[in-house]
């Protein structure tokens, strides 16, 4: 298992502002690379490629499930399309899309899904994805990632160019601290620890990896030594690293910005509950949409914060003292 | 304008005649399988595939072909015919639709035959496929054109009229849809005489709704074979915008029983009329 451990949260780059320059940057490099924009973009964001590419920046307008179709077709032509708009869109309003030209094909469309989870801004439940995960992950063929910085987010791009299928890349919106450098190199699948421990195991996905770093101190003070790992793919899941890391710390928790029903905490049940059953503690949001409020109030809200997951975690980890093995 | 000769306009209907003797069989063999859109466009597969598409049937992927996309996906049967007989695969082999590992699929599926330059059958998904194959021509600054086939039901489906707009705005002149406005769709809406269906889309609705949408509209009729190359020459004359060509058909043509069906299984008794009918005999 790869391990990086995260010494300080430093801020990075914003994972649209990283896809942005990456894509770019990729586009420079690689003819295949186009976008596809279904009328999100603005000056400083996707307007960056759509500026330094104009050529290669396609706007479809508002028209979700066109714009999927028109990436399949540009697929067949021996490009690499690029299709961005706000998860919830990509995912559910061009759902039949994806499945139909995309999974059930294996043609290389890369969906870049913005603003996925619950951090949307005050847009509220309509253009929050907190069920995109599941959705994804139940589509035989399609692989879903979900990056935890703005170097993650280039690796995952850069490697994506020589994926021969589809790929789903949840970009979730906010703060982004550093989980890694820019040496970071992405495979699929993977698991990094970025914190070394013993009990128990908390494993994260996407930006949510931070808001645990961040919990740390917390769960420190409570008299815990987690393993913190971060696990990018959500399908194909790195179910060596999972079992592994589960046997070591005898309790795992998983930690989402999603719904705790076919998320993360879905898949490491399948998983563990096959291979190596043990206490599983699944935070997330629990099983109700959200609503259009300030960031930081809706991951206290939602149970997500870094505050919340560290309650949550204590709470759970009291509770459960003497019902997990003895850690070896 | 080259009129289609005499002999050639023979051939074509010939081989319309013998496509919906294949997709009849196979209907029969299967146990099942939509016949009636089949059946409506069989003139219009043929003459693409034998007059319009530069294509090398031997060399299926060649990057430089003409793609076509039959984004009407559940009239897969006539497809195959008509690539069977253009020298695809085998006729013989669609004596394997209906059985497992089939290269035929009730809908048209890519990765199992290479001659398919897309999958479809989910209504307006192929469309919105074809509108990017012709992106993709014009991106990389080649020369082959994308021609693709809707029902009129198919019509209804909101991503046709997303596709058609953004087609219009890109002012594709190297895509030409296909409606085969075959009148009937499976339950439609009922006509003031019992038993009668009032038409997906009068014609003339529907070429202004694609007229709106930026695009050139021909009509033609969708059964003389001649009339029908003429508009293909025509459509690919339009520049500046995409072309429309809207071919008014029958539903079941060619077989007196099949008028207005969708999908259903055949008994041996509806096999030995529908190919007597056909001019073939069983």
């Amino acid at each position: 298992m790869k391990r990086a451990e995260v010494i300080d949260l430093v801020e990075g780059l914003t994972l649209r502002e990283a896809f942005n320059r990456t894509l770019s940057e990729l586009a420079d490099e690689d003819p295949r690379v186009v976008m596809l924009d279904a009328d999100n973009a603005t000056a400083t964001t996707e307007g960056v490629f759509a500026a330094a590419h104009p050529e290669r920046f396609l706007q479809m307008g508002a028209a979700e499930q066109n714009m999927v179709g028109v990436a399949a077709g540009l697929a067949t032509m021996g490009f690499v399309p690029f299709v961005t708009s706000y998860a919830c869109f990509q995912v559910f309003r061009a759902h039949d899309q994806v499945r139909v030209l995309l999974a059930q094909t294996g043609l290389p469309v890369r969906l870049v899904g913005q603003s996925a989870g619950i951090l949307t801004g005050l847009t509220g439940k309509t253009h929050q994805s907190i069920d995109d995960v599941a959705t994804m992950r139940a589509m035989p063929g399609m692989t879903v990632v979900a990056p935890g910085d703005e170097h993650e987010t280039r690796a995952v791009l850069r490697w994506s160019l020589e994926f021969s299928g589809p790929v789903y890349i949840r970009l979730a919106r906010g703060s982004a601290p550093l989980l890694f450098d820019s040496s970071y190199t992405f495979e699929s699948p993977s698991a990094i620890v970025v914190r070394e421990g013993r009990d128990p195991a908390i494993l994260s996905t996407g930006l949510q990896t931070s808001r645990v770093l961040a919990a740390l101190p917390g769960l420190v003070a409570g008299g815990l030594d987690p393993v913190v790992v971060h696990i990018p793919t959500l399908k194909p899941l790195d179910e060596e690293s999972i079992v592994e890391v589960a046997r070591r710390a005898g309790r795992v928790v998983t930690v989402e910005d999603h719904t705790v029903l076919g998320g993360l905490g879905g898949a490491v049940a399948e998983v563990l509950s096959a291979r190596h059953p043990v206490l599983l503690h699944r935070i997330g949001i629990d099983d109700r949409y959200a609503e259009s409020a300030g960031h930081d109030e809706l991951v206290e809200r939602y149970g997500i914060s870094p505050a919340a997951v560290a309650r949550s975690i204590l709470s759970w980890a009291s509770a459960t003292v003497g019902l997990a093995p003895a850690v070896s | 304008m080259t009129a289609l000769s005499a002999t050639d306009e023979v051939r074509l209907r010939e081989l319309a005649r013998r496509v919906r003797v294949e997709v009849v069989r196979a209907v029969y063999r299967g146990g099942g399988g939509h016949l009636g859109a089949s059946l409506s466009a069989a003139e219009l597969l043929v003459a693409l595939y034998f007059t319009e598409l530069r294509i090398r049937p031997d060399d299926p992927q060649w990057d430089g072909r003409d793609r076509f996309v039959l984004s009407k996906g559940h009239a897969a049967l006539g497809l195959y015919a008509t690539q069977a007989l253009r020298g695809y695969f085998p006729i013989e082999e669609m004596a394997s639709f209906g059985q497992l590992d089939s290269r035929f699929q009730g809908h048209p599926d890519m990765t199992r035959l290479p001659s398919l330059d897309i999958s479809s059958g989910a209504l307006g998904v192929g469309f919105s496929a074809a509108v990017g194959m012709a992106l993709g021509s014009r991106l990389r600054g080649s020369s082959e054109r994308t021609w693709t086939m809707l029902g009129d039901g198919e019509c209804q489906e909101g991503e046709v009229w997303e596709a058609a707009f953004i087609a219009g705005r890109y002012r594709l002149d190297n895509l030409v849809a296909i409606v085969d406005l075959n009148g009937y769709q499976v339950t439609g809406w009922p006509g003031r005489t019992a038993g009668t269906q009032v038409p997906p889309w009068p014609l003339r609705a529907l070429g202004r709704q694609w007229a709106a949408s930026g695009w050139s509209v021909i009509a033609v009729d969708g059964h003389d074979v001649a009339a029908v190359v003429s508009a293909f020459e025509r459509a690919r004359a339009v520049r500046d915008r995409p072309a429309v060509i809207i071919a008014r058909t029958l539903k079941g043509q060619g077989v007196s029983f099949m008028r207005g069906v969708h999908s259903r299984a055949i008994t041996a008794a509806e096999l030995g009329q529908a190919l007597e009918e056909l001019g073939e005999a069983s």
